[in-house]
């Protein structure tokens, strides 16, 4: 592509001016303030979740009721076997609002609304996205719901405390009025219908930007994986959101209205609900790791100095994960009572998954393969999610065979599962994005070093906190207890250290963001040389606040 | 906000208050929702203030954002390419529209099609808990509970509802070929005939013979009937608007988006009631014989 010739169109925007501060960052119709606005949510909201996740690990780090009881004792001011009950809620809502809050308010804002608000429009050359204003509300309606979900923690959930502690897949009876009477679980169903309009509304502007706002000459077939990831998630968000809209609703007017759906008593089914739920929550899944996919596969290609191996296998891969992710949802669900044509049925379907996985995953190492391989930060992430993610996919195909399942079901095993595709493989695509994309967005260089750190620390902490929970599980610890027998405590002590571990390399992440903000080392357009060929790179570092006012025209075989 | 320079027909909208303002209200609506639900805040268990605060709150932001929408497209900022996405925008709201109704399908379906296995054998017949809903729903509709006759006053609404989808067919020509009387004439024969669904549903509903709660019949037919009304008073408004923009002397014979999406908006609520009438009314009165 002609890319002196863009980067030459764009230094006359630098006069354009900005907004003043209110208007540009609450009132913003840009891509790129907006995606900023996310990443900063994204990072508040996930120290929350990751305070969560310690607590956890505290309370789990010995047997018995320790670290719960002594905050309940001093925070609610209960004793003796009413604060046991009351700890035990506590944790029970520490749990949950830790599913919660790092599904829909971390990795959903950073990977969907940060990287992809920033670097969708700017790899496929539009100057912003299509429904710049409806871009905007999608943000604060994640503010909103985030607030709803705050709220909800701090109002009586049931006679054992505040907050609803039912799991994050919200299963009745637990969120019922039989499991939990208070407010709080009605809050959390107006929260993940706001976060759900938001994200609505978010997959319609991505769809459109994608299809109809790409330079001249980049054909679907050009376009950046990146765009292709994002472009699959927000096809699964907008037609998998609907149905847990319709759950949620069911839900509700089932706990104040009257209405039967979940209820035996009244005729109702409560697997009706887990059908509902896992038709959204099994896309969902991917939703958190199609964008990470595409991030990886620009970093891989970078990094090796190659385009990547078999483009269009791997933009295809990610479109059939995108479709059998449809129609494998009751593998959650094995041990509900499930006829055995049907379990069947959702094991081969379940296994077929492996296969587009299985393309992308043999195409990064492709794509290594002959290559001239850097090993910056960004790439060693990537390697570390390539490696991870394996690992969670591994274990994904073990747990896909329902008769394990059985054994398998709601342990420790299936924590770590879905941790390695998730905390290991979508958090560590994220941070792969941070890093690549950091002097893009932000104009100065970070401390490679304590890059390196970050990511060696959080490698080793987190496999140390994860791995040991496959132990766990295969031995027979059940998820979601406060409390375990002593046989388990030697792991459960080890992945404790774990995440202290990872604390540290969350210490020194946010040392690393600090460092870089001080230092201020001014930015180039493209460090990475040769091998970043993506349209991003053409533009000064940041970028200006409207790029592309004059479209880039793509000629050759661009995006990748 | 751009620059003189601009080489492309793409709309770069300003910075706008609306979506803070929306998400807002949003809040305020969610949080006065559960106070009326609840009680939150010292405020007793069916309040209502600020939940219809909450709610007027995001009908304000509803109308100042979408006549600032109508305004921009008057103003030309809506070029072909960016017709073509606001088009593009519509299609796919509505496909989330349609995944909405999927849940409310598929409640019915399992609820109708699984109802002999959900008081299968695992249940116990001699829990007092469960001995009495064992004996009702053995069947679909649940013993006791007499639907509605499809033919009578559902029929007349299918036929109703089909053609108010001729007559803003016909607006639709006639906005076309600049024909703004009929344009007129045609929307205002759809809005007439959209309240006349409405209505009958009323009349319909008032002559139910189940209720709404306590009755997992009543639960799945009234919710999935129910929000279908509510799209149906949404499209209706929705029409309404354009009739008021067309008396306003607002929408060509070549651009008017807003009547478009309207009348895509309606044929959507069209094709969910012909489903509902299919699955909800017909099927299982043939095939159940009405719970008789």
């Amino acid at each position: 592509m002609p890319m002196d010739e863009i980067a030459l169109d764009h230094h006359h925007d630098d006069h354009d001016h900005k907004p003043g501060f209110f208007k540009r960052w609450f009132l913003s119709t840009n891509h790129k303030d907006i995606g900023t606005l996310y990443l900063i949510f994204a990072m508040i909201a996930g120290i929350i979740g990751y305070t969560l996740s310690g607590l956890i690990r505290w309370e789990l780090a010995e047997p018995g009721i320790g670290p719960m009881l002594w905050i309940v004792e001093h925070l609610q001011g209960v004793q003796g076997d009413v604060a046991i009950t009351h700890a035990k809620h506590f944790y029970n809502t520490v749990i949950t609002y830790h599913g919660l809050i790092m599904i829909f308010f971390m990795v959903m804002p950073a990977l969907i609304g940060g990287f992809g608000n920033w670097f969708v429009p700017l790899m496929i050359g539009a100057p912003d996205m299509a429904f710049p204003r409806m871009n905007n509300i999608s943000f604060w309606l994640t503010v909103a719901a985030f607030i709803l979900a705050c709220i909800s923690m701090a109002v009586p959930g049931t006679s054992a405390g505040n907050g609803f502690g039912g799991g994050w897949v919200l299963y009745p009876p637990l969120s019922s009025t039989t499991g939990h009477p208070g407010p709080a679980m009605d809050l959390v169903i107006l929260s993940l219908h706001t976060a759900g309009i938001a994200s609505i509304l978010g997959a319609i502007n991505f769809i459109v930007t994608i299809l109809n706002m790409r330079a001249p000459g980049m054909t679907m077939h050009k376009m950046p994986l990146f765009a292709w990831g994002v472009l699959v998630t927000a096809v699964l968000l907008l037609l998998s959101l609907p149905v847990l809209a319709g759950a949620l609703t069911m839900l509700l007017t089932d706990r104040n209205f009257g209405s039967q759906f979940f209820n035996p008593a009244g005729g109702g089914d409560p697997v009706m609900f887990q059908h509902l739920f896992w038709f959204f929550g099994h896309p969902e899944v991917y939703i958190m790791i199609l964008p990470a996919f595409g991030i990886v596969s620009h970093i891989v290609s970078t990094f090796s100095k190659k385009p990547i191996f078999g483009y269009l296998g791997m933009a295809y891969a990610m479109v059939s994960i995108g479709v059998i992710g449809f129609v494998v949802w009751a593998h959650h669900m094995y041990t509900v009572g499930m006829n055995v044509d049907l379990k069947a049925y959702f094991i081969a379907a379940t296994m077929v998954i492996a296969v587009p996985t299985g393309i992308k995953i043999f195409s990064w190492i492709a794509t290594m393969w002959g290559g001239s391989i850097e090993f910056k930060v960004p790439m060693l992430w990537a390697i570390g999610f390539i490696f991870l993610f394996t690992v969670g996919g591994v274990t994904g195909v073990v747990l896909a065979n329902a008769g394990i399942d059985h054994a398998l079901h709601d342990t420790y095993y299936v924590v770590a599962h879905f941790h390695y595709v998730l905390s290991l493989g979508a958090v560590f695509g994220l941070f792969a994005g941070w890093y690549y994309w950091f002097e893009k967005m932000f104009g100065i260089k970070y401390n490679g070093f304590l890059g390196g750190l970050h990511f060696w620390l959080m490698f080793v902490g987190s496999n140390v906190l994860f791995f040991p929970q496959h132990f766990l599980g295969l031995q027979g610890m059940p998820r979601r207890y406060i409390d375990y027998a002593d046989g388990f405590h030697t792991w459960h002590y080890v992945s404790s250290i774990g995440y202290a571990i990872t604390l540290v390399g969350t210490l020194v992440f946010f040392i690393g963001l600090a460092e870089a903000m001080i230092r201020r080392r001014k930015g180039v357009a493209n460090p990475w040389g040769e091998g970043a060929t993506t349209l991003e790179w053409t533009l000064s570092s940041p970028p200006p606040f409207h790029q592309y006012n004059e479209l880039p025209h793509v000629t050759n075989k661009g995006g990748h | 906000m751009s620059s003189g320079d601009v080489k492309h027909d793409y709309h770069l909208v300003n910075p706008s208050p609306w979506p803070l303002l929306g998400s807002l209200s949003v809040a305020v609506l969610a949080v006065g929702g559960v106070t009326y639900m609840k009680g939150l805040f010292g405020l007793d268990k069916g309040n209502p203030w600020l939940m219809a605060i909450g709610l007027a709150m995001v009908l304000w932001v509803m109308i100042g954002w979408w006549r600032e929408v109508a305004k921009e497209g008057a103003h030309g900022d809506h070029t072909p390419v960016v017709t073509i996405g606001l088009r593009y925008g519509m299609i796919l709201f509505i496909a989330s529209e349609v995944m909405f109704f999927v849940a409310w399908f598929w409640g019915f379906f399992e609820f109708s099609i699984f109802a002999h296995a959900r008081v299968g054998d695992t249940w116990d017949a001699t829990n007092p808990l469960y001995a009495d809903a064992l004996a009702r729903f053995k069947s679909w509709p649940p013993v006791g509970v007499e639907t509605f006759d499809p033919f009578h006053l559902p029929l007349i609404n299918t036929l109703v509802l089909l053609l108010s989808g001729t007559t803003v067919t016909w607006a639709h020509h006639a906005l076309q070929h600049d024909d703004r009387k009929g344009a007129k004439l045609g929307l205002l024969l759809t809005l007439i005939l959209g309240m006349g669904f409405t209505a009958l549903q009323v009349i319909e509903y008032s002559e139910a013979g189940f209720t709404y709660d306590g009755t997992l019949y009543g639960s799945a037919f009234f919710m999935a009937t129910g929000f279908h009304g509510a799209h149906v008073v949404i499209g209706t408004i929705f029409l309404a608007i354009c009739l008021m923009r067309l008396m306003m002397g607002g929408m060509s014979a070549k651009k008017h988006l807003g009547f478009e999406f309207a009348a895509w908006y309606w044929h959507f609520v069209d094709v969910v009631w012909l489903f509902l009438f299919a699955f909800v009314y017909v099927a299982p009165y043939l095939i159940f014989e009405g719970g008789k």
